[in-house]
């Protein structure tokens, strides 16, 4: 197991340096700069500017320089907010994203799960399409559209929870955010979940079960929502990396300082070094949550083990 | 950068928050005492203190006032820094650190006398202060943005070209309360420019010795206020500060800064009563429904800014005719953009210096009194002369950078193009991008808006003249408006100086070497509660003015 | 779907029940377990099953007839896509002046509006979807059906490109090449193949060792024939499956591309589009975000619901 894991984060490198070098390349063939702006600067003050930031230089030597840096763990400065190294913005925003992130992912476990097994063992019941009905129209609905209506509604017309703001992550202002970014999470685990459980409500272990004279409830709790809990389970890992550094729509209009809108507005802002720190920890994360859901798969499934 | 450096290294949480907050979860409380280093110390506020929330715009790139490139962040740094000269509450000049000056009778001597005034730990400010600020930004290596406004200086285009060093700046301190700045000629927007922050007295003592000086804990300050908390993408806090030469006229105790990018997330929170203060939160969209209901709190000022399309006139592009760019303006009708589209009182303009610019040239565009159809006749007839018609119709680009409003004006304008048989292909890019493509010259027709980073007409003026940036990127030359131009600003009568740019405007406009459509106005929303707050043409709001109202 | 390829939670992740695990997957029931190569009466029996799940078939109807509105209904209408009504700018629901679902705030009619925007949105989502199969299908059968070592790289590439942070480089492809529509589809399909090609592969490495393929080498076929002629229009059934889930993901990603304003160009608009200028107005002018809202989340809602019929129609083990 530990073999297979240190394989695993070894290959992950070779991965991880073509991420960082067709990111820098992309970046840097983007028309326009991180001081392009509405202000058109004289001639020889945007010389300082790029001499500052070392973009007077060819670009293999940028590039060079870049990765020099990386290797000592040094993200560089941002280009847009000067006085934070990039490194200090990651590791602030992140654990904000990441609680929200998290806690959206467990709001939709908790949600989601029961209801997609209750949807499968009702199959075709007014229950179920009930449920599909309702979890459909939450992956229908874009978070754009329902973030905003949330802040008018609960925040500004009721009244009853803050309409944005992080206040060092007071509980008031995690309510809107989290339950506006889980309801599709929360369609798509109740789809993926009601779906496994018809899978494995129909195979033949289930039925055996059954034949021995089981009881319908002890068939599903004990034999069926394990290996219906598998394909979920794959699909959690991508989704919490993917929801944590990609609440980015939620984090612009609920004004809540986390990671994701640092990489759209770098990419925008051509802040250069900002858009790389994003693509690199996004990555490393990326190869993080995959081993850990393959390693918690395997702890799931006693089929599978990691002996390579 | 020292690794040890913290976010946030005196955090204070008021009263007014601890009561509302409740512990966030475990894990993140974890997390950010381990990842973010952010320490969370109680602060205690005197009963009775008047706090002002603020929605401001989008988070600091900087708070050094001399990095700095847009009004979110001199809105915090004009707090934190007081000049020689500063702005009144109407955005005109009073002293500042300097309670006196004189100007020698050549137009090229300024002598301020600093007052007895202290940084924030109780160090004097000093002229030497003032020189090491002037020194600094004009530094290669600081690369300010408006180092040009301090260009006229004895010697400071070649410092800040790197051709000489900072000791040749025509800047010295007489004496540790006098400073005497020379100039290499008169310019009558000199005071003007030494009101910016950019030009403020900087605390050496303090520079010298962190690279991240504007750090909560690590900075002083010389303004109304001090920098007490600064946690990225949440929130800015700045309190009073007791040894500020004024100090017992400010009013406002404690004043936190949300950097709140989204408009509509800014009207919102204005709207719960959370911000007492938001900055530019009512887009267009919501104009019509804000004026209806947030009453008194909508504050539509002038502003001394300009939207308008710059038309791009190299050799062989199509605006080079002189014809086409005369049909262009001719068929745009500016009220149907100020009023229907936009609807926030934006003056229709038929001129390039917005007009509620201090000393602003006078004189417009030929047409402006013209009726719209035969405005329309002409402009079909010279677009014919041209030589475009039905078969060999104009097709032109449109750039505009990525904005709802903008969008909207740029089909309005389309649209109205279209009698003239004109083809128009909207090319909506994001700002790095659009200001590229200005400035690479690869545009026919692009949205520009120009504000003033001085209360004078040469931010405008000097841009179309030899080398300025809107020279450079749409090919306008004109030697004559250039010698206008210069002489205009080494005029120190007002009144001459002011025929002179008007004359210098006129052949722009006679030109029809850009299509002006509006002079901006700015919109922001203030509490009923809060007074001392004036609309003006700077848009400034300095903090220390603001007062809470008796009810 | 289960891929690396959607940092942004809602907007393009979609939980498609086909499982595909991470690199190196410990795989959940792939469908090559269960789905036999499809022929004539397998079809038929397919579409029997499907037109009896209701649900299923008002979605199918319903969809065709948001297609067809958006293909017929700017040609019936007055307005035009960039046609400006100088006395209607942002108008409510009217008969006068024939906005029946009123103006934007340029004056340009919302119906039609909305009716070309149709037109973009569904585009993307088919084409985008369409270059996804294409590239998913042949890369997949290629790989699974040349196995060994060829197979061991192919898929090692598509773990790698697991491994990009995808919605990154959708956005920084928009960025570097601006604001193209035909960019919108190849960049989302581009992202869109992987699943595809393992699903695919799956499929391929289980049919290979049936019969009638041994038999076609027996006689000497040619692989490419054997791939194009035998092996993908028999891998068919899951791939429609993904398909169907491909589209609204497809969908829902253009319509954040443009609320990041990284969409199609003016004059042309797409649901995504004019959602995001409605939002701005949801309470002074509701319509303009009910009317746009309302196609995108009805034809995404038919999709799904025609996704999940046709799984249950063309999958045996559910039965």
């Amino acid at each position: 197991m530990l073999i297979y894991t240190l394989k695993r984060l070894l290959q992950a490198i070779p991965t991880l340096l073509i991420v960082i070098t067709i990111s820098f390349f992309l970046m840097r063939v983007a028309p326009g700069g991180p001081f392009d702006g509405e202000r058109q600067l004289p001639p020889e003050i945007e010389a300082n500017l790029m001499a500052a930031y070392h973009l007077d230089e060819p670009l293999p030597m940028q590039y060079l320089r870049y990765m020099g840096n990386l290797l000592q763990g040094d993200f560089g400065p941002s280009f847009k907010y000067k006085d934070f190294s990039v490194t200090e913005l990651i590791a602030q925003g992140f654990p904000v994203s990441l609680e929200i992130g998290g806690l959206a992912i467990l709001l939709a476990l908790i949600i989601g799960l029961p209801l997609g097994i209750a949807a499968a063992i009702r199959r075709n019941s007014t229950v179920d399409y009930v449920v599909m009905g309702t979890a459909l129209t939450g992956i229908a609905v874009p978070n754009f559209v329902i973030a905003p209506i949330f802040a008018l509604v609960f925040g500004v017309l009721l009244g009853w929870l803050p309409a944005g703001g992080w206040n060092g992550g007071a509980l008031p202002n995690l309510v809107l955010p989290v339950v506006a970014l889980s309801i599709q999470q929360i369609a798509y685990i109740a789809r993926m979940m009601r779906a496994s459980m018809i899978e494995v409500l129909g195979s033949h272990f289930i039925r055996t079960a059954r034949a021995k004279g089981l009881n319908e409830g002890e068939v599903i709790w004990r034999h069926a929502i394990r290996p219906a809990l598998l394909p979920v389970m794959s699909y959690l890992g991508p989704a919490i990396a993917g929801i944590i550094t990609g609440s980015v729509v939620i984090e612009q209009i609920f004004g809540i300082p986390g990671i994701g809108r640092y990489f759209v507005q770098g990419a925008l802002n051509r802040d250069y070094t900002l858009v790389m720190g994003t693509v690199v920890f996004y990555g490393v994360l990326i190869v993080l949550m995959n081993l850990i859901v393959d390693l918690l798969y395997s702890a799931l499934d006693p089929q599978i083990r990691y002996d390579d | 950068m020292p690794p040890d450096r913290t976010i946030v290294a005196t955090g204070g949480r008021g009263k007014h928050d601890k009561m509302i907050s409740k512990p966030c979860s475990k894990i993140s409380r974890h997390l950010l005492a381990t990842l973010g280093g952010i320490t969370l110390a109680a602060f205690a506020i005197p009963a009775q203190a008047f706090s002002v929330n603020i929605a401001n715009g989008a988070e600091p790139g900087t708070l050094d006032p001399q990095k700095t490139s847009g009004t979110w962040e001199t809105r915090i740094t004009r707090a934190l820094f007081e000049g020689l000269v500063t702005y009144a509450k109407d955005g005109s000049l009073v002293p500042g650190l300097a309670d006196r000056w004189e100007v020698g009778d050549d137009g090229k001597t300024y002598t301020f006398h600093l007052r007895d005034a202290e940084w924030s730990d109780g160090e004097p400010i000093t002229a030497e202060d003032a020189v090491f600020a002037l020194r600094r930004v004009l530094d290669p290596a600081i690369a300010n943005q408006n180092a040009n406004l301090y260009y006229p200086i004895v010697n400071a285009r070649a410092i800040n070209a790197g051709d000489k060093s900072a000791d040749a700046l025509g800047v010295e301190a007489v004496d540790s309360h006098t400073l005497r700045i020379r100039l290499s000629q008169p310019t009558a927007w000199f005071l003007q420019a030494l009101a910016m922050t950019e030009a403020a007295p900087l605390p050496e003592h303090v520079i010298a010795k962190a690279a991240g000086w504007v750090q909560p804990g690590n900075t002083v300050s010389s303004g109304a206020f001090t920098l007490s908390e600064w946690q990225p993408q949440s929130r800015i806090v700045v309190e009073k500060n007791p040894h500020f030469h004024a100090a017992d006229s400010v009013e406002v105790d404690k004043a936190t800064f949300y950097p709140i990018d989204d408009a509509g997330s800014a009207l919102n929170r204005f709207r719960t009563g959370e911000m007492d203060i938001a900055y530019s939160s009512v887009p267009s969209s919501r104009f019509a429904w804000a004026r209806e209901n947030l009453g008194d709190a909508l504050r539509v000022g002038p502003l001394t800014a300009e939207y308008f399309y710059m038309f791009n006139l190299h050799d062989g592009q199509p605006l080079a005719d002189k014809r086409v760019r005369e049909a262009l303006n001719l068929a745009v009708r500016r009220d149907v953009i100020t009023d229907q589209i936009l609807g926030q009182g934006q003056t229709p303009s038929f001129w390039y210096v917005p007009r509620n610019t201090a000393n602003a040239p006078q004189g417009e565009l030929d047409f402006a009194d013209m009726p719209m159809d035969e405005r329309m006749a002409r402009a079909k007839a010279l677009i014919q002369k041209a030589g475009y018609g039905p078969d060999h119709p104009l097709r032109l680009r449109l750039n505009y950078n990525t904005l709802e409003d903008h969008k909207k004006i740029a089909v309005a304008v389309a649209a109205m193009w279209k009698p003239l048989g004109v083809e128009v292909e909207l090319i909506n890019s994001e700002a790095a991008v659009h200001y590229a493509t200005i400035r690479e010259g690869n545009f026919e027709v692009a949205r520009y808006g120009m504000v003033a980073t001085i209360n004078d007409p040469f931010d405008f003026l000097n841009a179309y003249a030899d080398n300025g940036s809107a020279s450079r990127s749409s090919g306008y030359h004109d030697a004559e408006y250039d010698a206008l131009v210069a002489a205009s600003t080494a005029e120190l009568d007002p009144q001459k100086r002011r025929q002179l740019m008007t004359r210098a405007q006129q052949r722009l406009l006679d030109d029809y070497a850009l299509l002006p459509l509006y002079d901006y106005v700015s919109v922001h929303l203030v509490s009923p509660d809060i007074q001392g707050w004036e609309s003006n043409p700077m848009d400034v709001h300095p903090l220390r003015y603001l007062q809470e109202s008796e009810q | 779907m289960t891929s690396e390829s959607k940092p942004y939670s809602g907007e393009q992740s979609h939980g498609a029940p086909l499982p595909a695990g991470g690199p190196n997957p410990p795989r959940a029931p792939e469908p090559e377990a269960g789905a036999a190569p499809m022929g004539e009466s397998l079809a038929r029996d397919a579409w029997r099953r499907l037109s009896q799940n209701r649900a299923a078939m008002a979605s199918l109807a319903l969809l065709i007839a948001i297609i067809v509105v958006c293909i017929v209904g700017p040609w019936l209408l007055p307005w035009g896509l960039a046609e400006v009504d100088w006395n209607a700018f942002g108008t409510g629901p009217a008969l006068e002046g024939a906005h029946y679902l009123g103006t934007d705030a340029n004056g340009r009619d919302l119906l039609t509006r909305v009716l070309y925007g149709g037109r973009v949105s569904l585009s993307v989502a088919l084409v985008a979807s369409f270059v996804s199969l294409v590239i998913g299908v042949l890369y997949g059968a290629i790989s699974g059906y040349l196995g060994g070592r060829v197979d061991n790289v192919m898929m090692r590439f598509v773990d790698i490109m697991y491994s990009l942070p995808f919605m990154f480089l959708v956005i920084l492809l928009m960025v570097v090449f601006g604001r193209n529509i035909f960019l919108i589809y190849a960049a989302i399909g581009a992202v869109e193949w992987l699943d595809m090609a393992r699903i695919v592969r799956g499929q391929t490495l289980a049919l290979k060792r049936r019969e009638f393929i041994e038999a076609a080498h027996a006689l000497g076929v040619r692989d490419t024939k054997i791939v194009t002629r035998h092996l993908i229009p028999n891998a068919i059934g899951p791939v429609i499956i993904y398909v169907t889930l491909t589209v609204p993901k497809v969908i829902l990603l253009e319509s954040f591309l443009s609320f990041l304003g990284l969409g199609v160009q003016e004059p042309l608009t797409s649901w995504g589009v004019l959602i995001s200028e409605g939002v701005d107005m949801m309470e002074s002018a509701p319509w303009m975000l009910l009317v746009p809202s309302f196609f995108l989340a009805a034809t995404l809602f038919c999709l799904n619901f025609l996704g999940d019929g046709l799984r249950d129609a063309l999958d045996p083990r559910t039965r």
